[in-house]
């Protein structure tokens, strides 16, 4: 990786409080995203993936500036914008675009389809009327869809159709940025590789930068150049796509893949050594002490219930989030095993 | 076009969409009987509103254009070919005096409800928007005023300004509006949830054009319908008011205050409050099924 990342995310958290009881003073917290850091480069796809509940969809709102963060920064073209409002943030809103999970609800039911793609240009005060009718023309022709359909409402359209609609929305600005929370995952299977296509023609025609949210790995493993892990409202391992799927160092990654269903036979090959994916996600409330997967991991050791491990880099561009690899933990690790001496470690690979 | 997905573009133009749109209203509009009979009545009533002085055979027994008529050797005739509701203690044809109220109760539904929806329904959009602390200090507000019977309190109004049509007016407003803010509230609260919303904020949208573009078309169904069932009411608590002496005053061709001198009267002269009642029955009667019908219509919830 060379240059200057087109965003980049220190520590960032999201805390939502939890009501404790009547008279409760001590505020308790969902951690829904709990010190992340990455950056993305300028034309690149970063996905995050990981399990429903585990804080992706509020990390891309977060990062899209729709939710006020708790604590941490994010910066966009080396500008911090975590404290960003008023006017200022308006404007910021014409470089970072979000393209919503479900296109039935992100698009307003009373408003027509030309209406809607037209909204950010006339927020942002762009062009003369008849310029903007014809740039949503435009938009609606480059999302392969009839420019007729401006004159209907949402209803009328399908999934798919909505969703490129919503597609074309999130362009009419020019964003150089743009969040897709999920972009297909309310869509049927066959419209989805088409969604998915199109929005990568996009980026190449107009040189978009991504953050997709998925919990889809196969999906993800197709389109995204680098990929975070996500667990609890933490990154587990970050790298590019190819060494995630087949070089993976973090047990959760492990457990993720081995859970992608496999149809035929000849894909076995293409994953790790199966292992099982035991137990529920924990109560986010009550996240577990030391590492948030110690509970469900199958290489779990006696530090990894009191030690918290930190991302560390374990090669160029590959960072994991794991007792096995502790980086600047290794003193505590090592601490808790000369603790119980009796207590064999789960043998490393 | 590549895309199987993408349907064959079968576009009709705007107008002949905008006409399917219409038709499709219509239809469920004329699935039920009684939103048609109700309709048919308002129209009624708009059209006497309008042609008044035209259909009025007697225009002047109800002071039209300020002639006021008397004409004492014609007081407390029956009704008759020449006074179809008979005249009253003055000799002024009511039948002339009805035709001409009509145009008062309707300004007084249309002014009332106006000034209601125009107070209600922007605290409601604010409060329900905004929540917090701003939100709830409105809807705290509104719930004191909600927490009087809403007669009493336009009794009170009316007496301490001086009871005219105008002040009536007034006061039933100055009651009505707590019940729009509390409808749009509510209903703020659901739609402001919605994906749309956030999608608004995040395109840059300014929280005044979020609220207006994209809640409040989404919330104008229950109180379009709000407004046509409670039209009946405004001009029935109007008409109440009048009774009670204190809406509008004597020789206003009021019904409700019809109907209140007309009661000194009784049995005998048995038309001269009748007829008047007759006619706020009729009225509030089509608004609230045309209210049903568009409820009906709309498929939403008002209390």
């Amino acid at each position: 990786m060379s240059g200057d990342p087109l965003v980049s995310v220190r520590n960032l958290e999201k805390y939502y409080p939890v009501d404790t009881g009547l008279f409760s003073r001590t505020e308790s917290y969902v951690k829904a995203v709990d010190g992340v850091s990455f950056d993305i480069m300028p034309g690149e796809t970063f996905a995050v993936v990981g399990e429903s509940g585990c804080g992706k969809t509020t990390l891309g709102k977060t990062v899209a500036r729709l939710y006020e963060a708790t604590g941490g920064t994010i910066a966009f073209e080396g500008q911090d914008i975590t404290d960003l409002d008023g006017k200022a943030l308006r404007q910021l809103r014409r470089d970072i675009q979000v393209v919503y999970q479900d296109p039935s609800s992100s698009l307003n039911p009373r408003r027509r389809i030309g209406a809607i793609v037209k909204e950010p240009l006339a927020v942002h005060d762009v062009g003369t009327k008849a310029e903007r009718d014809e740039r949503v023309a435009e938009l609606l022709r480059r999302v392969d869809l009839p420019v007729e359909f401006r004159h209907r409402y949402p209803n009328a359209l399908s999934g798919g159709q909505k969703q490129r609609v919503a597609i074309a929305r999130a362009l009419a600005v020019e964003p150089k940025f743009v969040v897709l929370d999920e972009p297909t995952s309310a869509l049927d299977v066959s419209v989805q590789a088409k969604v998915i296509s199109l929005l990568d023609d996009l980026q190449d025609e107009l040189d978009l930068t991504y953050l997709l949210i998925s919990h889809d790995l196969s999906l993800v493993k197709n389109v995204a150049d680098r990929i975070g892990v996500m667990y609890l409202g933490n990154l587990m391992e970050v790298t590019d796509s190819r060494t995630l799927f087949e070089n993976p160092v973090n047990p959760y990654t492990e457990q993720l893949l081995s859970a992608i269903p496999v149809v035929e036979s000849g894909e076995q090959s293409l994953k790790p050594p199966s292992v099982e994916v035991r137990g529920e996600t924990p109560d986010p409330k009550d996240p577990p002490s030391g590492c948030p997967f110690h509970p469900r991991c199958h290489r779990a050791f006696d530090a990894c219930d009191a030690v918290d491990p930190e991302l560390v880099e374990v090669e160029d561009g590959h960072q994991t989030r794991c007792l096995h690899d502790p980086g600047p933990k290794a003193e505590a690790v090592a601490e808790h095993r000369s603790d119980d001496v009796t207590q064999e470690g789960v043998t490393e690979d | 076009m590549s895309n199987s997905e993408t349907v064959t573009a079968d576009d009709p133009g705007v107008l002949e969409r905008r006409r399917e749109d219409l038709n499709r209203v219509v239809y469920r509009f004329k699935q039920n009987p009684m939103s048609i009979l109700g309709l048919c009545i308002i129209f009624g009533f708009v059209f006497i509103a309008i042609f008044a002085p035209y259909i009025a055979p007697y225009p002047n027994d109800a002071g039209y254009q300020n002639q006021p008529a008397v004409h004492f050797d014609q007081k407390f005739e029956s009704p008759s070919a020449e006074h179809l509701f008979g005249t009253d203690q003055a000799g002024r044809d009511i039948f002339s005096r009805v035709l001409f109220g009509t145009r008062l109760s309707l300004r007084i539904g249309v002014v009332v409800l106006a000034a209601a929806v125009s107070i209600g329904v922007p605290v409601g959009l604010v409060a329900g928007y905004l929540g917090g602390g701003v939100g709830m200090a409105l809807m705290r507000i509104t719930d004191v005023f909600l927490s009087v019977p809403p007669l009493v309190l336009a009794l009170a109004v009316s007496v301490a300004l001086e009871p005219n049509l105008t002040n009536v007016m007034l006061a039933i407003a100055a009651v009505w509006w707590p019940w729009y803010a509390r409808l749009t509230y509510g209903e703020v609260l659901s739609v402001k949830e919605e994906t749309y919303v956030e999608a608004s904020r995040g395109i840059g949208a300014t929280s005044t054009r979020t609220i207006f573009r994209e809640i409040l078309p989404n919330v104008l169904a229950p109180i379009t319908v709000k407004m046509s069932l409670d039209m009946g009411y405004a001009i029935l608590v109007a008409a109440s008011l009048g009774f009670l002496g204190l809406g509008a005053q004597p020789p206003t061709p009021e019904w409700g205050t019809m109907v209140s001198q007309g009661r000194d009267y009784m049995p005998a002269q048995w038309w001269y409050s009748t007829f008047p009642g007759l006619a706020i029955f009729l009225i509030v009667l089509g608004f609230n099924f045309l209210g049903d019908g568009l409820r009906d219509m709309f498929d939403v919830e008002v209390q």
